[in-house]
């Protein structure tokens, strides 16, 4: 076999996130791994030189929730099209949802997701699968099969499990196979007939509300679930004060318990349903500026651990219809770091710590060898204009499904190149020309 | 009696079942109730082959077919019983502490045959009886018990037997099988049956209820058998001269796998033969303190 010819990126800012260490210089890939990199790296003769021209390089990111439709729902996704979506957003990796059809609660299935993720989508794809049998929150899945199989998470999805001796035996249950339990915190008694954030915006849209404690109480019972029996537990998605609240006291007892947000709750915010936009309608829902403020600061002090795309495509059946009745969800893969740099941009977060919750801590959390940039790691990069202005044209995205809650929206910091396993698979560099040159 | 004592008189009624004329006289004239408030085949039939066997007249009551069918409560069946007059019973019961709660209602000797989750003496001393007799002893043995533990009678008796005659013990379970703060009680527990069996002298295999089969407390047979039934690969993993034990009724396929159970290293159809010894070295020791007017 013959070896392939490194590739070396030059004039990069280059930010590691798991160290925290940011540097000019570049990065030298070969075989599919980060061979070496810093201000100055060693170069073979034969090694074909991008110019990054200033721009930020760093790990791809690692994006903990993303519904695919594959299989079961192919008009809205596939595991190409949200590849593709995902590489341009700058997302290498992909933690897919079990909420397919079939359920992925069988370790046949899983192998297939595997397969055929590896044979047409451009990003990695690492299914996680279901918690309890058909999502039903009753009896528990083949944990051990699936682990081997190829899961890296158990969840149930959008599906919060309610029966709380069934959350206690599978928390159990999987803490003998070191597996990772993903939770949706949302009690879906307490939201009831709720469509968004209960309150004032509420009250005037004439809206059903979802209080704060659909969230706090699923969360709380959760946290004293996993006092009890140790097992690895992830809040898939927190969205307000109080439950940053709680995962800050739980995290200070040492517990292992971390959590995610949603790109949405950080960046809107309730008053962005505006005119009943249906976009917008999303679990959990969209809160009150003062939530979101609190989401950004639990992100920055390190209680929240990961951001996610929550990358929900729905199709125009499901969303071209009045706000009660419409679905939840939105697609994000391809704006995620665009959306995300508008902390960076308007709340002076630093650039480091928002790619370590995209990357360094979604590795260390479902154990994959990505998100930093030091020799030795996989070759998942991507290559960013952190300023650069666009308008958000929704037809221009490649996901299938176009709800996006950003259309026409201004946002700044556009992805140029991203690499999966030392390949590139978007390019708006034009490495590849320059490469071939 | 101590219990060496006890699996001595048991190892003499070995060779009294052996013989042609298998019977003595020691419960002549002695009345023995077996009340079996659950099914059982091999417990009771053994406790009523030793009974015959030492010359008492035994009756079966099955629960199936009597009052407590018809709501009578048990402190009611014990007080009716003991007016009849019975020298021994032996009780079978679904809830744990129930043969307590009843020995304490009648004048006559009660001998536990499984409470809930509790206790099943007598299969514990069969148990090291099965042990002793193969291995020549019990102190210095590593014992691993591994499956259903939570639920186990079997588990809890021979846990204490076999560690108060010198064994180590350990249990080998999914967490969910293991009752919580087990490890407490000095037990050494393993999650991962390959670490569990390793160096282990005695693999005691325990049933699985297939109620709990699946989802509520393991997930499904194949994962449980995947992970937790014995099978050659990881009986592999104890010493090669390890025995192999189960109290039965097993479930081939669940949690042990039918080479296994029949294979070379079982002790599983020597234990059936055992459990009468042991019954008759219970009964026996009983009768010497059986009132005598």
């Amino acid at each position: 076999m013959t070896a392939e010819r490194p590739l070396l990126f030059t004039n990069a800012r280059l930010i590691d996130p798991a160290s925290g260490k940011e540097e000019r210089g570049g990065v030298l890939v070969q075989d599919g791994l980060i061979q070496d990199v810093g201000p100055y790296v060693a170069v073979a003769t034969d090694a074909e030189v991008v110019d990054c021209g200033g721009q930020v390089l760093a790990p791809g990111l690692i994006d903990m929730r993303a519904f695919i439709g594959e299989p079961g729902a192919a008009h809205r996704e596939t595991l190409k099209s949200a590849g593709e979506a995902a590489a341009a957003g700058g997302v290498t990796t992909i933690m897919s949802m079990p909420d397919t059809n079939p359920v992925l609660d069988d370790p046949a299935i899983i192998d297939f997701v595997m397969r055929r993720a590896r044979d047409t989508s451009i990003v990695n794809v690492r299914p996680a699968a279901a918690l309890t049998k058909g999502l039903k929150g009753e009896e528990m899945a083949e944990i051990g099969l699936l682990r081997e199989a190829g899961a890296v998470a158990f969840t149930d999805g959008d599906r919060s499990v309610t029966n709380a001796q069934v959350m206690r035996r599978a928390l159990t249950y999987a803490r003998d196979f070191d597996a990772l339990i993903v939770h949706h915190v949302e009690d879906p008694d307490l939201v009831g007939t709720g469509v968004m954030n209960e309150g004032e915006f509420a009250a005037r849209l004439g809206l059903p509300g979802i209080p704060r404690e659909a969230e706090t109480v699923m969360l709380e019972r959760d946290i004293r679930l996993v006092r009890l029996t140790g097992g690895r537990y992830h809040a898939a998605m927190i969205s307000c004060a109080d439950s940053a609240e709680i995962m800050r006291d739980a995290k200070s007892r040492g517990l292992p318990v971390t959590c995610g947000v949603s790109i949405n709750n950080l960046a809107l915010n309730e008053n962005d349903i505006g005119d009943y936009r249906t976009f917008l309608k999303l679990s959990p829902p969209l809160r009150h500026e003062d939530d979101r403020q609190a989401m950004i600061e639990a992100l920055v002090d390190g209680t929240i651990d990961v951001i996610v795309s929550d990358h929900n495509p729905q199709d125009v059946e499901t969303k071209r219809l009045p706000f009660s009745e419409a679905e939840n969800g939105a697609v994000g893969l391809e704006t995620l770091l665009s959306a995300a740099l508008r902390l960076v941009h308007s709340n002076g977060v630093p650039i480091a710590k928002l790619l370590r919750a995209m990357s360094t801590r979604p590795a260390e959390i479902l154990g994959l060898p990505g998100g930093r940039l030091q020799r030795g790691a996989p070759a998942d990069l991507i290559v960013f204009d952190p300023d650069a202005p666009y308008v958000l044209d929704k037809r221009q995205l490649r996901s299938l499904s176009k709800n996006t809650p950003f259309d026409e929206a201004r946002l700044q910091g556009q992805v140029t190149a991203t690499m999966v396993a030392g390949r590139i698979v978007f390019d708006r560099l034009n490495v590849s020309r320059e490469a071939n040159v | 009696m101590d219990i060496q004592a006890l699996l001595d008189l048991a190892d003499e009624q070995v060779e009294v079942s052996r013989q042609v004329e298998k019977k003595k006289s020691t419960l002549r004239g002695r009345t023995q109730i077996n009340l079996f408030f659950e099914p059982s085949t091999r417990t009771q039939s053994s406790f009523e082959i030793a009974g015959k066997r030492l010359g008492a007249d035994v009756m079966n009551m099955s629960v199936a077919s009597s009052s407590v069918k018809k709501g009578e409560t048990l402190i009611d069946t014990a007080a009716t019983l003991n007016a009849m007059r019975p020298d021994l019973i032996i009780v079978r019961h679904h809830a744990a502490g129930a043969v307590h709660l009843l020995a304490q209602k009648v004048d006559c000797s009660v001998v536990n045959a499984g409470d809930g989750a509790h206790e099943h003496p007598t299969q514990a001393l069969l148990d090291a009886l099965t042990i002793r007799r193969n291995k020549g002893r019990i102190e210095g043995l590593t014992v691993a018990i591994c499956g259903d533990i939570i639920h186990s009678r079997v588990a809890r008796s021979n846990m204490i037997l076999l560690a108060a005659m010198g064994a180590r013990v350990r249990l080998v379970a999914p967490s969910t099988l293991l009752p919580p703060g087990i490890a407490r009680l000095g037990f050494e527990t393993f999650t991962d049956m390959r670490k569990g069996l390793e160096g282990a002298d005695i693999v005691m295999m325990l049933r699985l209820q297939r109620e709990r089969m699946n989802g509520s407390f393991v997930p499904s047979v194949k994962e449980y058998f995947r992970f937790y039934g014995l099978d050659q690969e990881k009986l592999s993993y104890a010493k090669p001269d390890a025995f192999v034990m189960h109290p039965g009724p097993m479930n081939r396929g669940v949690e042990i796998s039918s080479d296994v159970a029949d294979g070379a290293q079982s002790l599983i159809r020597e234990q059936v033969e055992m459990g009468v010894a042991v019954r008759m070295a219970v009964l026996e020791a009983l009768a010497s303190h059986l009132p005598n007017r």
